[in-house]
């Protein structure tokens, strides 16, 4: 896969439009990896002129600051900042919503200002301006719910873009029964993803897949690697793999392009 | 001077100066916290009070409570010149000493405020049926206990107490019009009294009419007064701290964690990315383990806390039967504050730190030390249960943030004590040995390389 790396067109001289910034997940995360790839072909053949880190990104430090642990986050952070004011960094997208919202609300106080977007807003801009075409696909008609992902819903208020994307998919979008605002977490955030439950009545994405199950979309689409794995886990323990799928937006871009 | 103006004054008196005492402690408590600018544009902070505060714009999330809601607000409100009435009546010894000025315009005020009256008084029987007969989920959680469901109901009862005041006062007064014009000035017709009025209190004997009349009269101000003395105690105290609320509340993006400026100055000497700072000989404290380490802007919202839950249902932890409730947490925070000042008025040395008693030391808030803390309040496995999803902060119809504190208690579990879930320990080292979350091979790029 022709994915440049940001070292290598420095040393040509060149510098991307855009840094697309992959994150653990996207990295290393199997199923997340598919949603990076996905992005990245759309960005081939869109021909967005981009970059990634590669082995000079670190984690931004988002689970570490809200464990409570801003030393580490810290380290992390800055580390990353230099990299970025080196290579003179000024757009930024990526497929997490918690890399997005530390690049964009958190390091600013840290000294890196970037124009920062996530894919999900990419991605509506793209079909907008006639860039991404992606009519008469495979997906026309189909019963899809859309999960909002805490940190581009309520805390970023990015509700439309997402929801924007999958109707330009031609599809019959049905709200889940908490959405926008309301939006019912995944349960990963705040590092939640790292540790057990606390002791409790049942799992916060089996509450969600419940809801999910109740909306009869046969796809749910979300915009987050920690929602994925949450809502899949969710589906799986449902019995519910083989009647709902749980995509990224940009997976459902890819499929209906057939690339 | 008559008996019963000099008794008004007495009263009004004693209840103003008590309120005064009562409420300058608050303030004292509020600032019990750290300092905290207040940054942004003014503009935004007034669009805040104006929208969230005044026109309850949040409120309107859920329809019923939020129509019930505004009856008994704009009543609130509007009942305020019926106050400023009783009050000069109260002091000058006349009688509805607004009526000749206003006119016309008298009949339509009293008239509004009867009409509100009546929804008020409709709303506040079915608050009551929702806490008490219905048991709407949020108002019967496990940190609604005795005092909580009580303080409720002490102040939905005042309310009644209230309306029957006003309506007494002017039905009867409505009545006495007709037999002693003279020293009954002419309201015009009111809608809910003059209608009611003739049914009740047509044809009673003067003189029980006058004793009707004044005992509403004085039953509406008493009421008044026990409320303005009984609301630094109470969770109603959201009728005046939710205007400051709104106003101070945080204007900064939601996903913008506070920056911890000592910490980043650390690591940038580590890093070689600024000159090495003075190493302190205290061992530093990180975070909050006590209310003292929170900004008093916290403390402002934990007393703005109308202890509503709106924040509780929409936690996806408590939803889903964990103990972590951010309406506790407020609750919590209030309760200790409390506990503090309490503590502080004894002057008691023994409340005194240890390594800060001495000769003609006095008790104070900087040497303060009771052997509590917050966690003995809210306990680790609430703060863990968190997501930081701020579904609480987007719920608050005041704009209280109940994450902060939560963010701000982890931060002291993990940087002061080293403490905090052992599960994480593998992620900050992933992070900090290899960069990512996870323990894993340096080849974040190997993805590129696979079909």
């Amino acid at each position: 896969m022709n994915v440049p790396i940001m070292a290598d067109l420095a040393a040509e001289g060149k510098k991307p439009e855009i840094l697309f910034w992959v994150g653990c997940a996207g990295s290393f995360d199997a199923r997340a990896q598919k949603v990076t790839k996905s992005l990245a072909t759309i960005l081939n053949n869109v021909g967005v002129d981009f970059a990634i880190l590669g082995n000079e990104e670190s984690c931004t430090g988002d689970p570490a600051r809200r464990a409570g642990n801003e030393f580490v986050f810290q380290m992390s952070a800055l580390q990353n900042i230099e990299t970025l004011n080196m290579y003179g960094v000024e757009r930024i997208v990526t497929a997490c919503p918690h890399c997005f919202n530390t690049l964009k609300n958190e390091y600013p106080a840290l000294g890196g200002n970037y124009k920062v977007i996530h894919h999900s807003q990419l991605l509506q801009e793209l079909i907008e301006a006639g860039k991404l075409k992606v009519e008469g696909g495979s997906f026309k008609g189909k019963k899809i719910t859309y999960h909002d992902s805490c940190y581009m819903g309520r805390v970023n208020g990015e509700y439309t873009a997402p929801r924007e994307v999958i109707e330009a998919l031609d599809t019959d979008l049905v709200e889940l029964k908490r959405c926008k605002t309301k939006g019912l977490c995944c349960g990963a955030g705040g590092a939640q993803m790292f540790k057990e439950d606390e002791p409790g009545e049942k799992r916060i994405n089996m509450e969600r897949t419940e809801e999910i199950i109740e909306s009869g979309a046969s796809i749910v689409a979300a915009n987050c690697p920690f929602c994925l794995t949450m809502l899949q886990d969710g589906v799986t323990a449902k019995d519910k793999e083989e009647e709902i799928m749980v995509y990224d937006l940009a997976e459902l871009i890819v499929q209906n392009n057939n690339w | 001077m008559g008996l019963e103006q000099v008794i008004f004054v007495m009263i009004t008196l004693v209840a103003f100066y008590f309120a005064y005492k009562q409420f300058s402690k608050l303030r004292a408590n509020v600032f019990l916290g750290k300092p905290d600018a207040t940054e942004g544009p003014t503009g935004q902070r007034w669009k805040n009070v104006l929208l969230v505060a005044f026109g309850q714009k949040k409120m309107f999330k859920r329809l019923i409570p939020a129509v019930m809601h505004l009856f008994i607000y704009v009543a609130f409100l509007f009942t305020q010149v019926e106050l400023i009435e009783i009050l000069i009546d109260g002091i000058f010894g006349v009688h509805r000493f607004f009526a000749p000025i206003l006119g016309g315009l008298y009949t339509f005020i009293i008239n509004f405020i009867e009409i509100l009256s009546v929804l008020a008084f409709v709303a506040t029987i079915v608050f009551l049926a929702r806490r008490n007969l219905l048991k709407i989920p949020r108002f019967v959680k496990s940190e609604m206990t005795w005092w909580p469901k009580l303080d409720a109901n002490l102040i939905l009862i005042g309310e009644l107490v209230l309306l029957i005041g006003i309506f007494t006062m002017n039905g009867a007064d409505v009545a006495l019009q007709k037999i002693d014009p003279e020293h009954y000035p002419d309201t015009g017709y009111l809608a809910i009294s003059s209608t009611f009025s003739s049914f009740i209190f047509d044809g009673l004997p003067k003189g029980l009419l006058v004793t009707l009349e004044r005992a509403g009269w004085w039953l509406h101000i008493l009421t008044v007064y026990a409320f303005l003395n009984y609301l630094p105690k109470s969770k109603h105290l959201h009728i005046m701290f939710a205007f400051p609320n709104t106003y101070y509340a945080k204007l900064k993006p939601r996903g913008e964690m506070e920056n911890m400026p000592e910490i980043m100055n650390e690591v940038k000497s580590m890093m070689g990315l600024a000159p090495e700072g003075e190493i302190s000989e205290e061992i530093p404290e990180f975070g909050a383990n006590d209310i003292f380490d929170f900004s008093w802007k916290n403390i402002l919202g934990a007393y703005s806390c109308t202890e509503c839950g709106r924040c509780t249902a929409e936690c996806p932890a408590n939803i889903t039967g964990k103990k972590l409730s951010p309406r506790k947490i407020l609750m919590d925070i209030r309760d200790r504050v409390t506990e503090v000042r309490n503590n502080l008025e004894t002057g008691d040395i023994k409340y005194i730190a240890e390594e800060k008693r001495g000769e003609g030391v006095k008790l104070a808030p900087e040497n303060y030390d009771d052997g509590k803390s917050l966690f003995d309040y809210i306990t680790r496995e609430e703060l863990h249960a968190c997501t930081t999803c701020n579904a609480c902060v987007e719920a608050c119809p005041i704009l209280i943030d109940p994450l902060e504190p939560i963010l701000k208690m982890r931060r002291y579990e993990i940087l002061t004590e080293s403490a905090g879930p052992a599960e994480w320990t593998p992620m900050f080292t992933a992070i900090e040995n290899g960069g990512a979350v996870w323990q894993v091979p340096d080849d974040r790029d190997a993805w590129t390389r696979e079909g």
